[in-house]
């Protein structure tokens, strides 16, 4: 690829690195995917998503990729497009945002019970009405239990170093389903910041090739895909995925740390800031990290023990890693960057409240919403939430309702 | 560390002047200068002609606050017809800077803004500038200028790097040559205003 300008600059394992480039969220990912080039992108272009498949349409436009650029009508299409092209034992990958991704929610189930193992890059906005383009994690929740494996990341270098890992879970013999690489809307997509790139050749490398077994309606095949499947055994079928998403868990750590090895920047499950010595914690998602910490790092000059854990495999959720974290820490507060309506806690406090209730000496919860339709996330917001989590481990008594924090 | 790290800066201009561009010039060549960086536009639909804003951050550390600039160590406005619509002062740490397209560095509009007695005010003609080379008016060039005089973090020749760089990708390079120039034209043509801080903190 043309943009990449080799400085010689060696890291530690002896491989080329590529100097670092000054782009944003959705150029780092498209960075990725060019890398990558896979056979198939079919999208529709949707804000905050757009930089990602101009740069790739550019790509393609300069004969820099070999893939099929699909410009295809509506996001329903997009994902329909990749699900053919996937079944046909192509690799393809597709990207778009909030309303956008409710227009594919159908084909969202299709591609996963199909067991295709397509990479989406999801950037995470609200839903209408009222008509917002801004960034919060109603989107996210509205995928969650459709059998993809998500990870969410922080920075555009995050997004790009997801994208360049997303196939490789998918792929797995073990996994075999789509994958979202979400990165926030705006926070995320449009903040030009110093990215790290590998070279090429090492993308490829690891990204390696896909190789469809049994799976591909390709000549000589004998499979099918998506048939009838009334009450015979549909439910097994079901069934299986719960296995899929299950060993997806272990392919996700294995890869992230295999990544980390080339690139030098480890990533985890779940990534755990000044949580040793916690008395009290936050839980989040996404790019809102930054100003937790930030609150964090001033709440501690005040003599309060507060940690952060984030959560960047957000499905499979996983329990065992958020367990572990949250040991001995009293009380935790999740940030919740979506509403559901009518439930007795939001995603991640759904989350939390079931990965936790088992525990011998469970943290006490309390929700806080926060962030929704782009609202902005100061750290003066987390720094209320963590005293009102000191509060709550002091009195020891959980609040029924979540709190709405930096709401008029 | 850099004492003048890390620097926050925030821009104002309208939809069709640069602002977008010129955030993300000044943080390739922060990139250039070894730092981290970031450029943010302000979220929000654009359209041609209205109030716009974007923020730029450099340091020696990778940034965690992707979030607008509340607190700027530099304000660069693109308009001047802005100042008294947008409060473009607002929140300028105390020694901070503010630099202003204008023709006229006497104008009443400067008399508005309201600074205090540490905070510095540079004044160019970047419409002129780039109306004459650039044959439009697409001030934010020059004005980079500007900031590389008036804050000394990164010089003229990393910025100049930065401006070949990004712009070749998509410019002819006669354009590219021409903001070149006018980079260094705003460079050469700014102008520090003593006499409003002076008036100003008299009045404060």
């Amino acid at each position: 690829m043309t943009i990449v300008q080799n400085l010689g600059q060696k890291s530690e394992s002896g491989i080329q690195l590529p100097a670092p480039q000054a782009i944003n969220g959705g150029e780092a990912v498209a960075y990725a995917m060019g890398q990558i080039d896979p056979e198939v992108v079919a999208a529709y272009p949707i804000t905050p998503q757009t930089f990602i498949i101009e740069k790739f349409s550019e790509y393609v436009a300069d004969g820099t990729v070999n893939s099929e650029y699909i410009n295809v009508e509506s996001e329903h299409a997009a994902m329909s497009a990749c699900v053919g092209a996937t079944a046909a034992g192509g690799r393809s990958q597709t990207a778009t945002s909030g309303p956008g991704l409710a227009l594919m929610y159908e084909m969202l189930w299709v591609a996963s019970g199909m067991r295709l193992p397509i990479v989406m890059h999801l950037c995470s906005r609200s839903f209408s009405a009222p008509l917002n383009i801004l960034c919060d994690h109603s989107d996210v929740m509205g995928m969650r239990e459709s059998s993809w494996p998500m990870l969410i990341g922080a920075s555009p270098q995050e997004a790009y170093d997801q994208a360049v890992v997303m196939p490789t879970i998918a792929e797995n013999k073990s996994v075999l389903l789509p994958v979202a690489n979400v990165l926030d809307g705006f926070t995320v997509t449009h903040s030009v910041e110093r990215v790290e790139v590998l070279p090429d050749e090492v993308v490829k490398e690891f990204a390696g090739e896909y190789e469809p077994d049994i799976w591909a309606l390709q000549p000589g095949s004998t499979a099918t895909f998506g048939t009838l499947d009334a009450n015979d055994f549909y439910f097994e079928h079901k069934r299986q995925q719960v296995e899929a998403m299950k060993n997806s868990l272990e392919v996700v750590r294995t890869q992230l740390n295999a990544f980390g090895e080339i690139s030098g920047r480890p990533m985890n499950l779940v990534e755990e800031y000044l949580l040793d010595d916690a008395e009290v914690a936050l839980v989040v998602l996404g790019s809102s990290e930054g100003m937790v910490r930030a609150a964090i790092d001033q709440a501690r000059k005040d003599g309060i023990k507060v940690g952060m854990l984030r959560i960047r495999l957000f499905r499979p959720f996983p329990v065992q890693d958020v367990r572990k974290a949250l040991e001995g820490i009293g009380a935790v507060g999740v940030l919740d960057r979506a509403i559901a309506f009518g439930t007795p806690g939001n995603g991640l406090m759904q989350d939390l409240a079931t990965s936790t209730r088992t525990m011998p000496d469970r943290p006490l919860l309390m929700d806080f919403v926060y962030g929704l339709g782009g609202r902005a996330t100061p750290k003066q917001l987390f720094r209320q939430a963590i005293d009102q989590v000191v509060t709550m481990n002091e009195s020891r008594v959980e609040p029924d309702e979540p709190a709405y924090l930096g709401l008029k | 560390m850099d004492k003048r790290l890390p620097i926050e800066v925030r821009w104002h201009g309208r939809g069709g002047q640069g602002v977008v561009t010129a955030s993300r010039i000044l943080a390739s060549a922060a990139l250039k200068g070894g730092y981290y960086l970031q450029s943010l536009p302000d979220f929000g639909a654009e359209r041609s002609g209205a109030p716009i804003a974007a923020y730029t951050r450099i340091s020696e550390t990778p940034p965690i606050d992707r979030g607008p600039v509340y607190e700027p160590d530099a304000v660069i406005v693109l308009d001047a017809s802005l100042i008294g619509q947008v409060d473009v002062e607002t929140g300028l740490v105390d020694d901070g800077t503010i630099i202003v397209n204008t023709a006229n560095p006497d104008s009443p509009a400067l008399r508005r803004l309201k600074l205090k007695p540490g905070q510095q005010l540079w004044t160019v003609d970047a419409s002129k500038i780039a109306i004459e080379l650039i044959k439009r008016n697409v001030p934010n060039t020059p004005i980079l200028g500007v900031f590389a005089r008036s804050v000394p973090v990164l010089d003229i020749d990393t910025m100049s790097q930065a401006i070949d760089e990004l712009m070749s990708e998509t410019f002819p390079p006669n354009i590219v040559e021409a903001n070149l120039k006018a980079l260094r034209l705003g460079h050469d043509q700014a102008q520090e205003i003593q006499a409003i801080e002076v008036e100003v903190s008299a009045n404060a």
